[in-house]
């Protein structure tokens, strides 16, 4: 207790000092406390990119006798400048929940029971092994997230994929922004945003396509709202399905609804072209038209199966198309008046003004989650308001890695860290790199995310290992894949840091260690890697997901392929990993620049982080010549779609009555395991609730905090209701926040997705309400 | 068993020197600016005698300018 004592009055004497000269000296900064020889260090301080959202924040983690005390921002982050949100600030309470697990779990004539890790890695190989021989490579899976780190994902995909030889690989990512990489990939041929954060420094109107970056981004938001302050000509519209924090500090809120989002985007284009505002020379130089599928149904059933095939059309096939968007038809399904569709029209139209549109799960989690993505690119591309600064179709990411760990380590089933299975020349390229014969790598996906969980309902996945992630609160449709894991014969491991509803269905429980307690690198939104070393040490015998996935590889044999010790793994995978992005198009940083900087972009060319690619201004890879060099797609043009609106999966009607939508708060990460351990995110927003129209309140009865029984063909939930609180849905609609395991709203929920990416709408479902 | 924390001032130039020197002394903890001409020094000495002889190390340094005491408390004192 004394020295604990002395120890604080120490910190407080500097704090004081610190304060004091904070005064005397108007922006002065300690920031580099860790740099100091001799420093005996009552805080030091270390860099680490923030664990919750996508967006990237660097952070400067303080570190007092091996323990994290204190977060900062990293004034040296390019990204946030040494701006965090509440999570960032309070991050490093999330390493000392009380029921932080620590050891092993077994499960023993059905009880769990404490072994030591090694036991409980023995039995995770043995059975891995088992199951494959009795049953197969393919019933056998791993299911990973956007918050593995790079080298987690990396050795998953190695293992499974070019040892173990199934595609089973997956990652929660999917349910998370696979539309964005097959708008990507259908509109540009290769994955990820063109321009980056800069862009909101140089842009004159933004528009938030269903996206509530006052809560799920809130630093990029501010920056946002810091241009608009500093400079005269900001702009800020939010299109949305309902009124948020990010309705009321925006200058225009255009409600429409829910599914509308495509008519409107064609709508828009209509105008354009209309008008005469396309960029006739951008145009005809850089883009092509197509159009796709129709009808394309909505995945609701075992097995579906979907392939979209591409036909070129003419720019008059395709406006003929958008006769069916005229402005005023569209009000009619939108609701959105043909009035502010011309408005939004007419700032992409104006040659004058540069227009970033940022959207995340509003477009991404949707039936036609693709079809909208390549919509917005539409636009953009009709006026060539793209890949210049300030001018940016700009999708955000909602975990730290799914951009680095999941879309370019390709941790998903089709994926591999270059390329896809289906290519010989990928496959070949992934078994040389791997050391594994080419035949391991099998030509055929398997199965996404949801087919993936029905899968180990069907019993054709026998083992699954899932790791830095909640499916048991997030799976849509959730009670058939909870019933499903729980069936006689299926083995779930689970690695994880507290006690969730998804290790209630474990067999094996594996302690992990959680962000800055283990060396590892994720990925943003906008291509930026960023490097972490371990600052303190994981408690127990918790490890790293890369280095558990390792000690199961050598347990099954695989000593060749991962002859990695703990001393040195995580810099020889890394060195390992870049191999595969070798090139002008995504060429990463070393390990030991990766190391010393706030985080780098790729493609990192001589030296060079990338701002704006597809622009020979700012991007090694151009080498056509001219202004642009869409160099993705054969025809070294970006696509135009000719995409149609079509209604979603479950809509209202006469017996559930209305929409449901399900999202995030501002204090809450994802299933609220590390931010419910929190104890000020915690008390902030202690649980979850319904939020009602008012008028909507008052027709059922109900007022704030009584209770609400939302129904659907799925399932139930009792909830408290919100009336008036931070976000209003429009008449007709309910919103659910998805952070509180005592409120399992994905019972609720659709297991509906998009057919060409295969991620879930999360947004739209049909329910009805009784007062409980 | 005094904890004293001040703003070391530097001699012009000499931040660098001064941090060396003061993280020279026992029962110092530095912590320097790193854009502004200014140290943060925390001072945790067992007794008076040690505080006495700490003192006169600080005096004698040629590369501090001045100290501006922040937070000062001693144990003896509330005793």
């Amino acid at each position: 207790m004394k020295l604990n004592r002395r120890r604080f009055l120490k910190y407080a004497a500097a704090s004081s000092a610190v304060a004091t000269a904070g005064a005397l000296f108007p922006g002065v900064s300690f920031g580099n406390w860790q740099n100091l020889t001799n420093n005996s260090g009552i805080i030091s301080w270390q860099k680490a990119p923030c664990r919750f959202c996508g967006t990237g924040c660097g952070v400067l983690v303080g570190v007092s006798d091996g323990r994290a005390v204190a977060v900062k921002g990293d004034p040296n982050c390019s990204v946030n400048k040494g701006l965090c949100c509440m999570k960032g600030y309070h991050s490093v309470q999330m390493l000392y929940g009380k029921d932080r697990i620590t050891t092993a779990k077994v499960r023993k004539n059905g009880e769990m029971v404490e072994v030591p890790i090694k036991e409980a890695l023995d039995l995770v190989a043995e059975k891995l092994q088992e199951t494959k021989d009795k049953h197969g490579k393919d019933s056998v899976a791993i299911y990973g997230s956007g918050q593995w780190t790079i080298p987690d994902g990396y050795v998953a995909s190695k293992l499974f994929k070019g040892c173990l030889g199934t595609n089973n690989v997956e990652a929660n990512a999917r349910l998370c922004m696979a539309s964005a990489v097959t708008g990507f990939m259908t509109s540009f041929g290769i994955d990820e945003p063109m321009g980056c954060y800069e862009d909101m420094d140089h842009a004159n109107v933004f528009i938030t396509w269903g996206n509530n970056m006052a809560e799920m981004h809130p630093v990029l938001f501010s920056r946002m709202l810091a241009n608009r302050k500093r400079r005269t000509n900001v702009t800020v519209i939010d299109f949305a399905t309902r009124s948020t924090r990010t309705s009321q500090a925006a200058d225009k809120s255009i409600l429409f609804r829910p599914q509308t989002d495509l008519a409107v985007a064609n709508a828009i284009c209509y105008e354009i072209i209309k008008n005469d505002w396309v960029n006739w020379n951008f145009v005809n130089e850089h883009v092509s038209f197509h159009k796709g599928k129709t009808n394309i149904g909505y995945g609701t059933e075992d097995h579906f199966a979907f392939k979209d095939k591409a036909e070129s059309i003419n720019f008059e096939e395709y406006k003929l198309f958008l006769e069916d968007y005229t402005p005023e038809k569209v009000e009619k399904i939108s609701g959105v008046s043909a009035r502010d569709i011309k408005y939004m029209a007419a700032l992409y139209g104006d040659p004058s003004l540069k227009v970033t549109s940022f959207w995340c799960m509003g477009m991404n989690q949707h039936t036609r989650g693709t079809w909208i993505n390549n919509l917005v690119y539409n636009i953009h591309l009709l006026v060539g308001k793209i890949s210049t600064p300030g001018n940016s179709p700009f999708s955000l990411t909602g975990q730290p890695s799914a951009c680095g760990t999941v879309r370019e380590v390709g941790t998903l089933t089709h994926k591999l860290p270059h390329g896809v299975v289906m290519k010989e020349h990928h496959r070949e390229m992934a078994a040389e790199i791997w050391d594994v014969p080419v035949s391991n790598i099998d030509p055929k996906p398997t199965y996404h995310t949801v087919e993936m969980f029905r899968a180990l309902d069907r019993g054709d996945i026998k083992f699954i290992w899932i790791q830095v992630t909640n499916p048991m609160v997030t799976m849509p449709n959730l009670r058939r894949y909870r019933d499903g894991a729980l069936k006689d014969g299926r083995f779930v491991v689970v690695s994880d840091v507290y006690p969730t509803p998804t290790t209630d269905v474990a067999d094996v429980i594996l302690p992990a260690a959680l962000w800055v307690e283990q060396e590892g690198m994720f990925g943003n939104s906008e291509r930026r890697t960023q490097h972490f070393a371990e600052i303190v040490k994981p408690p127990g015998e918790a490890m790293s997901d890369t280095w558990q996935i390792i000690e199961v590889a050598k347990r099954l044999g695989f000593e060749k392929q991962f002859p990695w010790t703990q001393d040195d793994y995580i810099g020889k995978i890394w060195e390992e990993y870049r191999k595969f992005h070798a090139g002008p198009k995504h060429e990463m940083a070393s390990y030991k620049v990766l190391k010393e900087r706030s985080g780098v972009q790729w493609p990192f060319v001589n030296g060079k982080e990338t701002r704006w690619r597809f622009n020979p201004k700012y991007d090694p890879a151009c080498t056509n010549g001219k202004e642009f060099d869409f160099y993705g797609k054969k025809d070294n043009r970006a696509w135009i779609w000719a995409r149609p609106y079509e209604p979603a999966a479950e809509s209202p009607d006469s017996e559930y009555n209305f929409w449901l939508n399900t999202g995030r708060v501002i204090e809450h990460w994802h299933t609220g395991s590390m931010t419910r351990r929190i104890p000020v995110l915690h008390n902030a927003v202690p649980s979850s609730y319904v939020e009602l129209n008012p008028e909507d309140a008052a027709e059922l009865g109900v007022v704030n905090g009584e209770m609400v029984k939302i129904i659907s063909r799925r399932g139930e939930v009792t909830m408290p209701a919100q009336i008036k609180g931070r976000g209003v849905p429009p008449r007709g609609m309910v919103f659910v926040p998805f952070f509180d395991e005592s409120y399992l709203i994905n019972e609720v929920t659709l297991d509906a997705f998009c057919p060409i990416s295969k991620q879930a709408d999360y947004k739209k479902c049909a329910v009805r309400l009784e007062k409980a | 068993m005094p904890i004293f924390s001040y703003l070391a001032m530097p001699k012009s130039g000499a931040k660098e020197v001064l941090c060396a020197d003061l993280a020279a002394l026992s029962n110092c903890e530095v912590i320097p600016s790193d854009n502004q001409e200014v140290v943060v020094l925390v001072t945790d000495t067992p007794d008076e005698t040690t505080e006495d002889k700490l003192q006169k190390s600080l005096n004698n340094l040629q590369s501090l300018q001045s100290l501006s005491l922040a937070f000062g408390y001693d144990d003896q004192e509330k005793q």
